[in-house]
């Protein structure tokens, strides 16, 4: 390592602005005169020797030296700014239609922009890999420049001399020169104590500092940064972060999706209230609105956990924890996991009452039966003797080239080919087809018809589920962050040296920011003792 | 003076060192997690996770697949209202035997919440391999499987060999099966 030996012998490592011990500029240094060819001093990090730009031996210091630049952070930070502003101006994967394929969807409706949009990964961007390097990178930049800033900064700021060279006095932006025998530092002194300065003294030369720790505020700031990025990181982690949805059937017990098959959930009712047309206050707004508003919509439900060794598939033994309701916003808490309402679809049908009458007499009713559209029966038996069987059934029935067939397993428009056989063995069935809006007689030729008596609907409730360990995580990160702003914020590092000259004194001021704060504490612990007012040297070349 | 600067250079490069692997360890940490986020996928070459269903008409006879060790296992996914399941349900059948004497098990998972639905396809296209019920979709969930139909081939080691999402013709069906037969 070469050292730089000043004036005053005390030896600097390289790279050292200032002087360590008196703060004369070094002007061997590469970084000129510490004045950035302004009369004043450069006092960024005191002038201490940033290692970054000294130590460049291994591939190991490279890659550090990248990454402590400053330059390089603020770069990276632009770069992610407008790799975010991009991911923006076509929609997310997540928000288009689930049943399109990404690739073809962007082409089809953004055109060759909307291709490379998608190849380039944009559509998915948050958790494409190279955007997770990109902050990855800033992650490594905010701490390899923090550290390569603070230590140095820290050993300068700890061991600093109150005797300071002439032109370390002399470059200071707040400087002045008093001539004169007739000074009281004794006022002086005791008037900084009452500013709240802490004193250093040695052989008359006097160093008055407050609020140094105002300048650990952005290092606070970045630990905070950094505890959040951590948290962030966590989120990947299955046991810290969960989220997933499921739909549960009114009466209906299902598995809560992404608790590993631990946890069932019963829904016992779910609840949609909407605001009262006839109310005056909302009459006029829910006329323009045209269809009704929701109020509340609620899941009463139950939760369960499983007791046995979980196996997918197998009937599982379930203890009951909890009954409780979900609402927008007051989820169901239960073992680390929330459930919150999030949707709804309601009057899914859930049971269909018909009855068979004379056809052309709808009067002459030969008897009801229901059926469970979950567990429909193959056969109804009715008290006159007649019976009724399901031949086939389409629960969310729809026509696929002249034949019937069903688009899902959900009762949402069931239709039926039931066979009627009337009452007395040896006769052959009849045979209609039978749903919502329809009744056709296959062969033309019935006698009997079956009409729709009544019909049974239920809602059906979807519910986020969502587990996050990291929560405390980053709210830990933001208060530090906070912390950290405030403490750089509200808060300045003052500092006022004093040096006695053969006739009279010199006084010199430095702060990193509110130089009109510090220029009236100066004033005030000047007061009466015959130092005169020091000029800001900035303020008299504008 | 030497010494001291030589051992303070050294810590320093140990230092920077370990901390550049940490952070890059966390980086590679973050991007392999997010790769697999998408749930992990259940591919080819991992042991296929362990199930139990029961079976379609058996009054509570349930099945696992651990039970089936030593057996090359096709599982295949379906319901009644995918066309395409329609199609390749056929080829099933036709080749069930055959390679049932070979040591190589089918286990269908049907997705419907009918039961009367369930019967009347398997009346009608006269299925004699077990069908197992996955009501709650949970195994479907556990599988990874969005689209129907899909077809998983284990050997008899419990790794999945092949994971096909689709329909499958007579040929591709045997060649795979083949893949999955236990010699002897």
């Amino acid at each position: 390592m070469n050292m730089i030996t000043c004036e005053c012998g005390h030896k600097n490592k390289e790279g050292t602005v200032l002087c360590e011990a008196c703060g004369k500029p070094l002007n061997q240094n590469e970084a000129a005169d510490g004045t950035n060819g302004s009369s004043l001093l450069n006092m960024r990090y005191d002038g201490s020797a940033r290692r970054s730009q000294t130590y460049n031996r291994t591939w190991i210091d490279k890659i550090w030296n990248f990454f402590s630049s400053v330059k390089v952070g603020v770069w990276l930070i632009v770069l992610t700014l407008i790799a975010s502003a991009i991911g923006t101006i076509f929609p997310q994967e997540m928000y288009i239609p689930s049943n399109v394929d990404p690739a073809a969807h962007y082409e089809d409706q953004y055109g060759i922009l909307g291709k490379i949009y998608y190849q380039l990964g944009f559509h998915k961007l948050f958790s494409s890999w190279w955007y997770m390097v990109l902050l990855a990178m800033i992650g490594i930049s905010i701490i390899i420049a923090s550290i390569d800033r603070f230590v140095p900064l820290y050993k300068t700021l700890k061991h600093q001399k109150p005797k300071r060279h002439e032109q370390f006095m002399k470059k200071q932006r707040i400087f002045g020169q008093t001539e004169g025998t007739d000074i009281d530092i004794d006022l002086f002194k005791n008037q900084l104590k009452k500013q709240r300065f802490k004193i250093k003294e040695e052989n008359g030369h006097i160093v008055a500092e407050k609020n140094r720790f105002a300048r650990w505020g952005p290092y606070v700031n970045h630990i905070g940064l950094i505890i959040f990025l951590l948290g962030a990181l966590l989120r990947f982690l299955p046991m810290m972060y969960t989220d997933d949805f499921i739909w549960v059937r009114e009466g209906e017990t299902a598995v809560v999706n992404g608790t590993d098959g631990k946890y069932y959930i019963k829904n016992k009712d779910f609840i949609l209230d909407t605001y009262d047309e006839d109310d005056q206050r909302f009459k006029e707004a829910l006329e323009k609105n045209g269809s009704p508003v929701p109020k509340n919509f609620q899941t009463n439900a139950v939760i369960y956990e499983r007791t046995d060794p979980i196996v997918a598939g197998k009937e599982p033994e379930l203890k009951e924890i909890k009954e409780a309701q979900a609402r927008v916003n007051h989820p169901i808490k239960f073992g680390g996991y929330a459930l919150y309402q999030a949707s709804y679809q309601q009057d899914e049908f859930k049971s269909l009452t018909l009855k068979v009458h004379d056809k052309g007499n709808e009067d002459k009713d030969y008897g009801q039966f229901t059926v469970d559209l979950s567990e429909p029966k193959a056969e109804y038996n009715l008290d006159s003797g007649f019976k009724v069987a399901i031949e086939q059934y389409y629960p969310e029935y729809k026509m696929d080239s002249g034949e019937p067939v069903s688009k899902s397993k959900y009762p949402r428009n069931p239709a039926f080919v039931f066979k009627v056989y009337p009452p007395g063995n040896n006769s052959d069935p009849e045979v209609s087809f039978v749903g919502i809006g329809a009744n056709i007689d296959a062969t033309g030729e019935n006698k009997y018809k079956l009409g729709l008596v009544n019909f049974d609907v239920r809602d059906v409730t979807g519910l986020t589920v969502r587990k996050d360990r990291t929560l405390p995580i980053l709210a830990l990160g933001g208060i530090i962050f906070m912390i950290g702003v405030m403490q750089g914020m509200y808060w300045n590092h003052r500092r006022i040296w004093l040096q006695p000259r053969k006739n009279g004194v010199w006084i010199a001021g430095h702060t990193n920011k509110n130089w009109f704060a510090l220029r009236r504490e100066i004033t005030k612990v000047i007061d009466s003792t015959g130092i005169t007012e020091p000029k800001d040297q900035q303020e008299m070349k504008g | 003076m030497k010494e001291k600067t030589f051992k303070k250079k050294r810590k320093r490069l140990i230092f920077r060192a370990v901390l550049l692997v940490v952070m890059a360890g966390l980086v590679v940490f973050a991007i392999f997690s997010s790769r697999n986020d998408d749930k992990q996928v259940i591919a080819k070459g991992e042991k296929a996770p362990n199930f139990q269903l029961e079976k379609f008409g058996s009054d509570g006879e349930t099945l696992a697949l651990e039970d089936l060790k030593g057996k090359g296992v096709m599982i295949n996914f379906w319901a009644t209202y995918c066309p395409p399941c329609k199609e390749e349900m056929p080829y099933f059948e036709q080749v069930y035997s055959k390679y049932k004497d070979k040591g190589v098990e089918f286990v269908t998972v049907n997705l419907d919440s009918t039961d009367l639905v369930v019967q009347k396809f398997i009346n009608k296209y006269q299925l004699s391999f077990p069908v197992l019920r996955d009501k709650s979709g949970e195994v479907m969930d556990l599988y990874n499987v969005d689209n129907l139909p899909a077809t998983l081939f284990v050997n008899k080691d419990g790794e999945i060999v092949d994971k096909v999402i689709g329909e499958l013709t007579l040929d591709k069906l045997e060649g795979y099966l083949k893949e999955i037969t236990p010699e002897d």
